[in-house]
């Protein structure tokens, strides 16, 4: 049998670089999950559908079971685990608890990311551009009211600390 | 799902690219991997080799070039959607870059693996052929171009040679011209069921020129060229618009009926569509 060929990634992840030899099939997601022990960007549907696997790369929300590990090399990686600030929740997560954003958060981690991403570009979405933004995330048990309810709460906590309009 | 096992290399230029494709049989490029990787994942496609183009970074632009805008086919669909300099003169294209899939997708997919791909329903397919896109393209023997109608040759085929890259794609410029994308998505997928393209000139009240496309309708986007005919000269109102638009399906043989819409839907919608597109554009 020939030996796997195995490819040298460097990322960061969550600000802390990480470097490791991979083969080159490995998927992102999996990569997280199993070699950084990053359990957060979940496996869902495997198939670009559910959204489960988000996690952002250079602020982006993106499929992370869409991505190979050696495709990341040199990328700036934020996974859900990376939002928390000294036992301070992001206004995200905070609001998603608040709200009732979830029920039982399998699919909490990707749609918050999926919510990042959005307020980094739009930071006063309106329920229609939150909506839109989400199209990519499944629930399957929250419905999607209080998701919505807790991405615009989110948004106004965060343009009152961000000292913006 | 794993995809099977392969060769992986990062190309750092194009003439790399290309000469990696060229020295290996079983090479695909990898560009966004939103098409390729899931056909990976599920066997449909499996290549010994990989080529990343993925960092060459003069493949990612937006510009204008003596009148014509020019896209790098590493740009993002997100980029595309997002883009002034896109919206300004091409509608068409960045209506249609706006509705690929989700924002997820749209991150990564770009417009080269998009066109490369040929998905019976993408929807640059119906923006390439309305706006008459050159796909810019650079392989072992040098660079040439070639025309949108020539481009697309069946399912998920196109007229690219093996160890040919897609570099860019060239829009004449719109010359007064106002393009839009009209699409009716299946629900789940997001996939066209049916899309139009339509770049209309308008002069006065009346049409001067019309350049018709649609996507999801058969194996390739189609020119719809007896629309075009029927509106040119025609008045650009309900009666005019609709008047052409009857001819929205004529001389089409092979229009696709899958389990998300039968033939005779999707002859209707291509209509509805076709209607809808020209109005917004016309007017
Ligand atoms: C959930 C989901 C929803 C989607 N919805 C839509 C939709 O609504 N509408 C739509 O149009 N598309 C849709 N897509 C497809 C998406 O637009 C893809 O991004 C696109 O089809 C492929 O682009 P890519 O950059 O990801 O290419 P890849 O997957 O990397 O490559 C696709 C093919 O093109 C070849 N290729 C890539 N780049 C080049 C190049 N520069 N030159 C030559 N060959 C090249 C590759 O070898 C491969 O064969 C969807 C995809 C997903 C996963
Ligand atoms: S697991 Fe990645 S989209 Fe569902
Ligand atoms: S909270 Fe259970 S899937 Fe969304």
């Amino acid at each position: 049998m020939t030996r796997i060929k195995m490819t040298r990634i460097r990322m960061s992840v969550n600000g802390v670089e990480h470097t490791h030899e991979v083969e080159a099939r490995t998927l992102l997601v999996h990569f997280l999950r199993e070699t950084l022990g990053l359990t957060g960007a979940h496996v869902g549907c495997e198939t670009s559908i559910c959204g489960a696997c988000t996690v952002l790369i250079g602020g982006r929300a993106v499929k992370s079971c869409t991505r190979l590990a050696v495709q990341a090399d040199g990328a700036e990686i934020t996974t859900i685990e990376g939002l928390a600030s000294d036992d301070e929740l992001h206004p995200l997560q905070q609001s998603f608890w608040d709200d009732h954003g979830l029920q039982c958060g399998f699919c909490t981690p990707g749609t918050i990311l999926a919510a990042h991403d959005l307020l980094t570009r739009n930071a006063d979405p309106d329920d229609a551009e939150i909506r839109h933004a989400l199209e990519g995330n499944l629930c399957r048990c929250t419905g999607y009211q209080n998701i919505v309810k807790a991405v615009r709460s989110a948004a106004a906590s965060m343009r009152e600390a961000g000292g913006t309009t | 799902m794993f995809p099977g096992e392969f060769e992986y290399h990062r190309a750092t230029s194009t003439d790399e690219a290309v000469r990696l494709l060229a020295d290996n049989d079983g090479a695909k490029l990898l560009a966004g991997g939103h098409s390729l990787l899931p056909m990976m994942k599920l066997r449909l496609a499996v290549p010994t080799v990989l080529v990343d183009i993925g960092s060459i970074e003069e493949l990612a632009f937006v510009r204008q070039d003596n009148g014509d805008l020019v896209i790098g086919s590493m740009t993002t669909h997100a980029d595309i959607a997002a883009s002034e300099t896109v919206a300004a003169g091409h509608g068409a294209l960045a209506e249609a870059a706006a509705s690929i899939g989700d924002v997820q997708v749209r991150n990564l997919g770009t417009i080269g693996g998009s066109l490369a791909h040929a998905d019976p329903a993408a929807d640059y397919a119906a923006a390439a052929l309305a706006l008459d896109a050159q796909i810019e393209v650079l392989g072992p023997d040098g660079e040439r171009s070639i025309a949108a109608a020539d481009f697309f040759a069946g399912l998920l085929t196109t007229s690219l040679a093996p160890a040919e890259l897609i570099t860019g794609v060239r829009f004449p410029g719109a010359g007064g011209a106002t393009s839009v994308y009209e699409k009716f998505a299946q629900p789940a997928s997001g996939f066209a069921i049916v899309g139009v393209a339509a770049e209309i000139k308008a002069d006065g009240g009346s049409c001067a020129a019309a350049r018709i496309a649609a996507t999801g309708i058969s194996d390739r986007p189609v020119r719809l060229s007896q629309v075009e005919a029927a509106l040119v000269g025609a008045a650009l109102d309900d009666d005019g618009i609709a008047a052409a638009a009857e001819h929205a399906d004529a001389g089409l043989t092979d229009v696709r009926s899958d389990m998300y819409a039968a033939q005779d839907y999707r002859r209707h919608l291509l209509g509805v569509l076709v209607r809808r597109a020209v109005t917004r554009a016309g007017s």
